[in-house]
């Protein structure tokens, strides 16, 4: 299966790990992401303004991307991209008349059509390749590990975008349960880690985090498995400060590339308090490496 | 003492306009207060400022921080018994001052350790929200 | 009478009706009009950038632009140069840049304020996909912003357009100078050639021309072997011993 992929600014950066053990992951389990050759920068954040089109152009820009490469489906894995891509198509699927408004203003692109619909690399896992078809590509099951399923914002709210029903999270754990480790509910499942607030009022971000590992580690998860990389800039930049609440921090990605024994690229993982590769050591899950905690 | 308008003035219609919700469902149940993970760094609450607006009270809503500190998380926005998209008057409120050209984020006035740390999807989501 | 009568059209220079010859360029259409060049004309050759103009075409809603010193006036245009637009220059120390894209981040962080609208791109006079340019910082990718604006030629226009009120050509300049200086893999050929300039290998050649009288000099000169403009990779002068593959060998 070929599905045409946008990563995401980030993706290509300080997340690139996640960007590259994604690929690898879906590429063991038959599916193959083919990135568009022409993308721009989603704009991140959804406008919630009813008068505001400029800073939906971002988005459907790259739903014409999409269009123009004739995929049904857009994948994301950026929680913020996917977030931003899907409710600015919604936006346009619904009102007409604001879709012809942003046509007519670029222009220089074909119409946007509105056919094309965006998801999250957790709905392909679901519904394209299935939870039983993952548990029986493991090649290294991820035994005795205990993660928390951290969902963020964007993947629950608001109903009308969220990836499954919003009132009980469940396509990570399932996930989870299927690579062979122990998923862990926790209160702030869907708690905000502070987002963009880290620019602005970063001691916003400090309290955030400090919540969320608190409830993680106290609902007995030994790490924090993530799909957006600025909950994971979030939760893991202001371990140093936290002490005793340290945990690791990891891309669902990661994992899931390591249980089915290809590159999970934690060699992209910095040393830090959130560093994975000291406790996925401990568990023999992966080759002795010279992380250590710091 | 502030004077307080029952009727909807231009500032309450902008909101409305903006944010494309009708403010005077609000009962102030305070569900979005709650919910919300960043009220403790404000000044008044969600349902407070739901209130304020609806009275119209145009600077007291402009002035409060909780508009700057909101993280855009929608929690509030999806537990309102009364279906009101809470966050999309958040940005109403922030929309205000910034159509005046008035910036809560100074992009050149960012440390250069932030920058450097932080991913772009920080930077940007923050300037759409926090810039002119 | 005259055998050819000159058609004239007629051009709207800031709002004013001219009436100039057919086929001249817009630059020297305002130079018939009667506008002197103090600024925004430096070339004429379409490559320094200084005369970047937008004009208009009654009934069209369109903004266009031109280089006043490439393009022909057409009738009916409506005009200005645009010699210089502000936009803010961050000086840094190319010493203590990186040549990573944070660099480019913590002078140019308004950058992030781009929403894609494309209005760069489109009146672009050397058709520089600016927008696509900017989409490359924001993901990292300098290499290809600096090979995608290679043909800016810094006359500020995208920068007037711009929704982010981003200083578009400084910060693909900074990507373009921190590919070149920095990430490009360096040509070894250059490190050779300039070991060779350090080891002497051309400093009897140096001695002999600098004590030549001036005379001599010029007649040395005017009988210089030229390359055929037709030459191939393979044309050798007659005089093999300065050449840095001899010396390689
Ligand atoms: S949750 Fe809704 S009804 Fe309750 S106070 Fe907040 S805005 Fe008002
Ligand atoms: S969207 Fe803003 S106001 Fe609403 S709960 Fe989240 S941070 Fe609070
Ligand atoms: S990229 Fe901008 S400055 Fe460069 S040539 Fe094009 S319009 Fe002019
Ligand atoms: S004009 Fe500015 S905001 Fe618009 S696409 Fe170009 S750089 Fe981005
Ligand atoms: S005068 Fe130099 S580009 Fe036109």
């Amino acid at each position: 299966m070929k599905l045409s992929y946008l990563p995401g600014c980030t993706l290509k950066t300080k997340a690139q790990d996640l960007d590259l053990s994604t690929v690898a992951a879906m590429g063991a389990l038959g599916v193959e992401l083919e990135e568009l050759p022409r993308w721009n920068c989603c704009g991140t954040v959804f406008s919630f303004a009813d008068d505001d089109l400029m800073h939906q152009i971002a988005p459907v820009r790259n739903l014409v991307r999409a269009q123009e490469q004739g995929g049904e489906q857009l994948v994301t894995v950026c929680s913020f991209c996917f977030n931003t891509l899907k409710r600015a198509n919604l936006l346009v699927k619904e009102n007409s008349d604001k879709l012809d408004t942003l046509n007519t203003f670029m222009d220089e692109e074909e119409d946007y059509k509105g056919n094309v619909n965006v998801v999250h690399l957790l709905e392909v896992l679901r519904d394209e390749v299935g939870w039983e078809q993952i548990a029986g590509k493991v090649q290294n099951p991820l035994k005795d590990l205990k993660v928390a399923a951290y969902y963020g914002c964007t993947l629950h709210r608001p109903i009308e975008a969220a990836i499954e029903p919003p009132n009980k999270p469940e396509a990570l754990n399932d996930l989870i349960k299927a690579i062979g480790a122990t998923p862990v509910d926790f209160p702030d499942m869907t708690t905000c880690c502070g987002s963009y607030q880290a620019v602005a009022n970063p001691e916003i971000v400090i309290n955030r985090t400090r919540e969320i590992l608190t409830s993680a580690r106290e609902s007995g998860a030994e790490m924090i498995a993530v799909s957006c990389p600025l909950c994971e800039c979030n939760l893991k930049e202001n371990q140093k400060e936290l002490g005793e609440l340290r945990m690791p921090v990891i891309y669902f990605t990661q994992l899931l590339a390591l249980a089915l024994g290809v590159d999970s690229h934690l060699h992209q993982c910095e040393q830090n308090p959130a560093d994975a590769r000291p406790l996925l050591e401990s568990k023999g899950l992966i080759d002795a490496c010279s992380a250590t905690y710091i | 003492m502030k004077k307080i308008n029952p009727h909807k003035t231009n500032f309450i219609r902008k909101v409305e306009e903006i944010s494309g919700q009708n403010i005077g469902l609000c009962y102030q149940c305070g569900t979005c207060s709650g919910s919300c993970p960043n009220f403790a760094e404000a000044d008044i609450l969600p349902r407070q400022l739901m209130r304020r607006a609806q009275l119209g009270m145009k600077e007291d809503v402009l002035q409060s921080k909780i508009a700057w500190v909101c993280a855009s998380c929608l929690s509030c926005t999806a537990n309102c018994p009364r279906g009101i998209d809470i966050a999309k008057v958040m940005e109403a409120v922030r929309l205000l001052s910034l159509r005046e050209n008035i910036d809560y984020v100074n992009p050149r006035e960012l440390s250069q350790e932030t920058i450097a740390k932080l991913p772009q999807i920080a930077m940007i989501s923050s300037f759409r929200k926090h810039t002119a | 009478m005259d055998a050819v009568e000159t058609k004239m059209i007629p051009i709207y220079i800031m709002g004013q009706r001219y009436e100039v010859p057919e086929g001249l360029t817009i630059m020297k259409a305002m130079e018939y009009a009667g506008y002197q060049y103090v600024r925004g004309c430096g070339c004429r050759g379409g490559i320094c950038g200084a005369c970047g103009t937008i004009y208009r075409i009654p009934g069209d809603y369109k903004i266009y632009s031109a280089l006043a010193c490439q393009t022909a006036a057409e009738p009916d245009m409506y005009l200005t140069q645009l010699p210089f637009f502000p936009a803010n220059h961050v000086s840094s120390d190319y010493a203590e840049l990186e040549g990573v894209p944070e660099d480019i981040y913590k002078l140019y962080p308004e950058l992030f304020r781009c929403v894609a609208c494309n209005a760069c791109s489109k009146i672009c006079p050397m058709d520089v996909p600016v927008m696509d340019v900017i989409a490359y910082i924001k993901r990292g990718d300098i290499e290809k912003a600096a090979f995608e604006a290679f043909d800016c030629i810094q006359c500020g226009l995208c920068t007037s357009r711009c929704f982010a009120e981003a200083p578009q050509f400084h910060i693909m300049q900074l990507a373009r100078r921190l590919y070149g200086g920095k990430l490009a893999p360096k040509a070894q050929h250059n490190a050779e050639a300039a070991k060779a300039v350090r080891d002497g290998k051309f400093n009897p050649m140096l001695d002999q021309l600098t004590s030549m009288s001036l005379e001599d000099l010029k007649k040395e000169y005017i009988e210089r072997e030229i390359e055929p403009e037709t030459a191939g990779d393979e044309w050798k002068p007659k005089e093999t011993k300065w050449l840095l593959e001899e010396y390689l060998r």
